[in-house]
């Protein structure tokens, strides 16, 4: 049996959840396990993010070694942004020291979109190498250069995808190559636009990925429409459809998160129903007390022991 | 071509400090067609120079010579007939020339008058971009003439990632996203399946990673 919680579920064919929560803006860790805390039970895994946007936080591997202390199961994110093979190797075989069996693997978002500029951006590997680090690691249990290592390394690993970004044709070749690489699960983008990717899921499915991979799809229920605004033009890959915009908007200031909230559950039901997706990725930014009532509301409720 | 561009007028006359003879060394390759330290750029450099010492009541001796390569170490000797009572070269070629100058010329401080920007073509009048950082170890052949080692800001070898955009790079808008290039150009050609296949980890080891870069060709050594 896999030591991964998220593995069973997804191998055990139920619809699985997983939440974000981003590491802080310093070392004091009360409200990330706070909000850890209230998402364990109604998620099979919380995802770490990675020195978002690369802006400065506290590691994505600590907080994950710090979740796993504390009895949840966390996704280790992993960005080919700030460190090399070398390092990405290093905490690979950390976060498998410390028990940590999700791991999410990225290529980042660019240093240039920092609030600090500057920073010297890596990319030594892209995620598709990482990918097959990861699996050479976890299958041959060799590094790259094939020396071995001790240990029992037992990772599930995932990445993600982006079916807004461009060019739209070529992006589920490059999901077949993510998979090829060793991607195992896939956690996709913030999505709004549904009509646009039920054509992705249409050519996912027809290119029999769906048979190969776990596909959760991305969501995050928006909150006014000043951040609806803020994510369509200043967050990287992010659509949001016209209508959409206009709900949120015609919702006015007081129920514009209810409205978010509405249209996120909405989301959820549709997922559920598109061949292929084997479940959903919540990324309730600014709003992760929300989560287990979104889950709850979703109807997701209890979640599956395995 | 190396392109460069030259350092604001305050920069430089902070960099030559309290020098009054100075030599004013431009360069007649890379940085003449991008026009930025050539024969021309020097002329106008000198004029500034003077202008802006007029101003202050001072002086100044500047004294223009254009080699045909300032990297080069014969031609580099043509600087030599002006150092003579110098206080300072200022140079006007890439890093490449001004260290080559700083070497040839150990007794004078030897001041950089541009910056060196990148390898590239010059796209339209007036416009340059980078095209290679010579990486060492070509891959064009695969990538359908793009480099996306140059040309994508997180040189993925598997790209595009997720921040491309109508065709457009999520660092800088007005740039193209390469990898949204190479897709249309092999797609184009019906070669897309050359990107099916996984690009493996690339070895920085003939970049930068390897140290300090030197080509030695027995054959033409005299």
């Amino acid at each position: 049996m896999s030591k991964s919680n998220l593995q069973r579920v997804l191998e055990t064919g139920h619809f699985a959840v997983t939440a974000e929560c981003g590491p802080p803006k310093g070392c004091d860790t009360t409200e990330l396990l706070h909000y850890a805390n209230m998402m364990k039970d109604v998620s099979e895994a919380i995802n770490l993010t990675d020195n978002p946007s690369a802006n400065v936080r506290m590691s994505s591997l600590g907080c994950a070694i710090l979740l796993t202390q504390h009895g949840m199961e966390p996704v280790l994110q992993m960005t080919c942004r700030d460190r090399n093979r070398v390092a990405l190797q290093g905490d690979l075989l950390t976060a498998a020291a410390f028990g940590v069996h999700n791991v999410l693997m990225l290529s980042g978002d660019h240093t240039s979109l920092a609030e600090v500029p500057g920073a010297r951006a890596v990319y030594d590997l892209d995620s598709v190498n990482l990918l097959q680090v990861g699996r050479k690691m976890t299958t041959e249990h060799k590094l790259m250069g094939d020396s071995e290592f001790t240990g029992d390394i037992e990772l599930f690993i995932g990445a993600v995808e982006n079916p807004f970004a461009d060019p739209f044709d070529f992006r589920v070749i490059r999901l077949a190559k993510k998979v090829k690489a060793g991607a195992r699960f896939i956690q996709t983008q913030c999505i709004y636009d549904m009509q646009r990717f039920r054509e992705f899921m249409k050519q996912v499915v027809d290119k029999g990925l769906h048979e190969k991979v776990f596909i959760l799809a991305g969501i995050t229920p928006l909150r006014s429409f000043g951040m609806a605004k803020f994510m369509a033009t200043n967050v990287a890959g992010i659509t949001i459809p016209e209508d959409v915009l206009k709900r949120i908007k015609d919702a006015g200031k007081e129920n514009a998160a209810a409205e978010g909230l509405k249209i996120a559950n909405e989301q959820i039901q549709e997922m559920k129903t598109i061949p292929g997706v084997k479940g959903i990725h919540l990324m309730a930014i600014g709003q992760e007390k929300k989560v287990p009532d979104i889950i709850k509301d979703a109807g997701l409720l209890p979640r599956p022991r395995v | 071509m190396i392109v460069a561009e030259r350092k604001p007028i305050e920069e430089i006359v902070k960099l030559i400090g309290d020098c009054r003879h100075i030599v004013l060394a431009g360069c007649g390759t890379c940085v003449t067609v991008c026009g930025a330290g050539g024969e021309r750029e020097v002329s106008v450099l000198a004029s500034q120079l003077k202008m802006h010492y007029r101003q202050k009541g001072i002086d100044v001796d500047i004294r223009e010579v254009t080699p045909k390569r300032q990297c080069d170490s014969e031609f580099v000797e043509d600087i030599r007939a002006h150092v003579e009572g110098a206080d300072c070269i200022l140079s006007m070629a890439c890093g490449a020339g001004v260290q080559m100058a700083a070497d040839r010329y150990p007794a004078l401080p030897v001041y950089p008058a541009v910056n060196t920007e990148f390898i590239g073509v010059a796209e339209e009048a007036g416009v340059w971009a980078e095209r290679c950082q010579g990486c060492g170890d070509c891959i064009l052949g695969i990538t359908g003439g793009i480099c996306p080692i140059a040309r994508c800001a997180k040189n993925l070898l598997n790209g595009p990632c997720g921040g491309s955009h109508g065709g457009k790079c999520e660092v800088k808008t007005d740039r193209p996203c390469a990898w949204h290039l190479i897709v249309e150009r092999l797609s184009e050609r019906g070669k897309l399946d050359v990107l099916e296949e996984v690009l493996p980890a690339k070895s920085w080891w003939t970049d930068r990673s390897g140290g300090p870069r030197k080509v030695v060709r027995e054959d033409m050594k005299k």
